[in-house]
């Protein structure tokens, strides 16, 4: 072969090779954190208020879906996963299977809205009603007291832990394919708003002027619950009502900047910008097992 | 050494730089190809090929067996692709017959730079114009309670695939020789004539490739398709129902696959039909350019 061939040879191998070098490790007063869109405002607002604390940490958020943080916390690519749902057992498969223990925390409260065009006349829906609207049973407002009108659905995507957990809950079965597949709560609000027949749901967090939150019954008979009252979310007398988590990436050592940003969320602090976010706080339960976990990591460095 | 040695090393340096340029377009050309097709063709160990390519369904996350079809997704993209070309062409063309033909030099030089612009809007800004202008438009149009579904996506991707129709259509039709004009004018035709019977054949084969690069264009947008196709899963029946293309399922769907799942697979196959079919509608326009310059 001739000598313009090697040089081609040779350079094609240093293209092929650069593909193999290795990046970095990131330095450990950075925290990368992905996930839900319910809880990127919040988890946004906390990482700003705890950087201004301690001016040496260096957190980012972004968004995505649970599903999304989920996964990228399986791939090793970030340290918490913000997530709208609980783990499942075939991710905690694939986390172990990589090496990746994940630790569950439980850092606020939603009461999940279904929530129509102000100009709506339907104010109340059973649990049950809402599945058939999403299943794609029930096509028309009239079949549930409202005008006849075909009911425009708004839905997220699968990358959403609202979106599985509404079919984990309140559909038990597939969603409809005529559902709008919306990017992130904001974007039903927006559908929503515009939208006389439309239908959606989103985090309480995310509830605004221009649009309407349903009362939910439980089952019919039982009382049509407000998520708006914060007694009923937090002794889940409103049927919607669901734990916010963070997964971490291994446990999170005592003093270590995963440790140390838990601790601040669930503190006083944490809980107030909690509120002024429009969520709720954990309740009883969640922070018992919070406590737990803490316990658990405490342990064991002494 | 010399300095004409020098020099003389100097030219074969350059163009050996030239040379590796142009191997490494085609280095990453089939390296794409192998990728897409490495992991793309694993997902078919446990996807039938007959779900995959005729299966109306694609559910990987249902609640019950997920779905693998693709149907209702090219159907959405093919959808988007025939409403944008049928606005884009004759817009497209009667634009670059306005410039090369008509228009004045000095509207000329305002026009070209302008239409040159609307190429460099970027597509999240169009997608929001469309949100918000176009979208609620369609709604009022039609009669329907919003304007995210395919005829509004497929505006939008007009616009962006016309600079690209204008332009080549407008250096083909500009680069038809003088003397095919004045022979036509010379027979008494007018000028209309001249443009329907003279220009237009002439340039009709630039013209087609001009659409197949739109075509190739509008296939691969996304982030417009994104924001205001209404993205649901339903099978489409008309143009005013949501699409999900291919571009937005992968958008959307490729944020939530672990590397190495059968749904990453899935969607690597799903990437590599769409290289495919890029990839065939710009040989199809390679064949038929010389195919036409070969008859003539």
């Amino acid at each position: 072969m001739n000598r313009s061939t090697i040089w081609v040879l040779i350079l094609i191998t240093i293209v092929a090779l650069s593909g193999c070098i290795n990046g970095n490790q990131a330095p450990s007063n950075t925290l990368e954190i992905k996930g839900s869109d319910t809880l990127v405002q919040l988890v946004s607002d906390m990482a700003e208020a705890y950087m201004m604390e301690h001016p040496g940490a260096d957190i980012s958020v972004t968004g995505g879906g649970s599903g999304c943080g989920i996964a990228a916390l399986i791939n090793g690519e970030v340290d918490i996963a913000d997530a709208s749902r609980r783990i499942e057992e075939g991710e905690l498969e694939k986390a172990s299977e990589r090496g990746i223990e994940i630790w569950e925390f439980v850092i606020a409260r939603d009461g999940l809205c279904i929530i129509v065009h102000p100009s709506n006349p339907v104010r109340n829906l059973t649990l049950d009603e809402v599945g058939a609207i999403y299943r794609g049973e029930i096509t028309n407002w009239k079949e549930v007291g409202g005008e006849d009108m075909k009911i425009t659905l708004y839905g997220r995507q699968s990358t959403s832990g609202t979106y599985e957990f509404m079919r984990e809950h309140v559909l038990k079965g597939d969603y409809s394919p005529d559902m709008l597949n919306m990017e992130g709560n904001k974007a039903i609000v927006d559908g929503v708003k515009v939208d006389k027949s439309g239908i959606g749901y989103i985090g309480i967090g995310y509830l605004r002027d221009g649009v309407k939150p349903l009362n939910i019954a439980s089952k019919k008979g039982s009382a049509y619950v407000s998520p708006l009252d914060q007694e009923a979310v937090e002794d889940g007398r409103y049927p919607l009502t669901r734990p916010l988590y963070q997964y971490t990436n291994g446990m999170p050592v005592v003093g270590s900047l995963a440790y140390n940003f838990l601790k601040f969320e669930l503190s006083d602090k944490g809980e107030n910008i909690t509120r002024r976010a429009g969520y709720y706080p954990p309740n009883t339960e969640d922070k018992a097992n919070n406590d737990e976990k803490f316990r658990m990591i405490e342990r064991k460095i002494r | 050494m010399n300095k004409r040695s020098w020099e003389g090393v100097k030219d074969r340096l350059i163009a050996f730089f030239f040379a590796a340029n142009g191997i490494l377009t085609i280095i990453i050309l089939i390296g794409i190809f192998i990728f897409l097709a490495y992991i793309g063709l694993q997902a078919f160990h446990e996807i039938s090929i007959r779900e995959f390519f005729f299966g109306k369904e694609w559910n990987p996350t249902a609640y019950g067996e997920p779905k693998w079809g693709i149907l209702s997704l090219v159907t959405g993209t093919i959808y988007i692709a025939v409403i944008s070309l049928l606005i884009a062409i004759p817009l497209g063309v009667a634009s670059a017959i306005y410039i090369a033909e008509l228009a004045s030099p000095f509207i000329r030089e305002v026009l070209k730079p302008a239409i040159e612009m609307i190429a460099a809007i970027p597509s999240v800004v169009l997608g929001l114009i469309g949100l918000l202008i176009v979208a609620p438009f369609v709604a009022e149009i039609f009669n329907l309670p919003n304007g995210l579904n395919a005829l509004t996506a497929s505006i939008l991707v007009a616009i962006m695939a016309l600079p690209t129709i204008i332009s080549i259509s407008e250096d083909v039709i500009s680069a038809i020789p003088e003397s095919y004009r004045e022979a036509s004018l010379a027979l008494g035709a007018t000028r209309w004539q001249t443009i329907k019977g003279v220009i237009l054949p002439a340039a009709s084969s630039g013209i087609v490739a001009a659409s197949m690069l739109g075509l190739g264009r509008v296939v691969g947008e996304t982030m417009v398709v994104l924001m205001v196709a209404g993205n649901s899963r339903a099978f489409p029946t008309s143009i005013l129902d949501p699409v999900r293309p291919i571009t937005s399922t992968i958008a959307i769907e490729i944020k939530e696959v672990v590397q190495g799942d059968l749904h990453f697979q899935a969607l690597f196959a799903l990437g590599f039909v769409l290289f495919l079919m890029t990839f065939a509608i710009n040989l199809a326009s390679d064949i038929f350019l010389t195919w036409r310059q070969g008859v003539r």
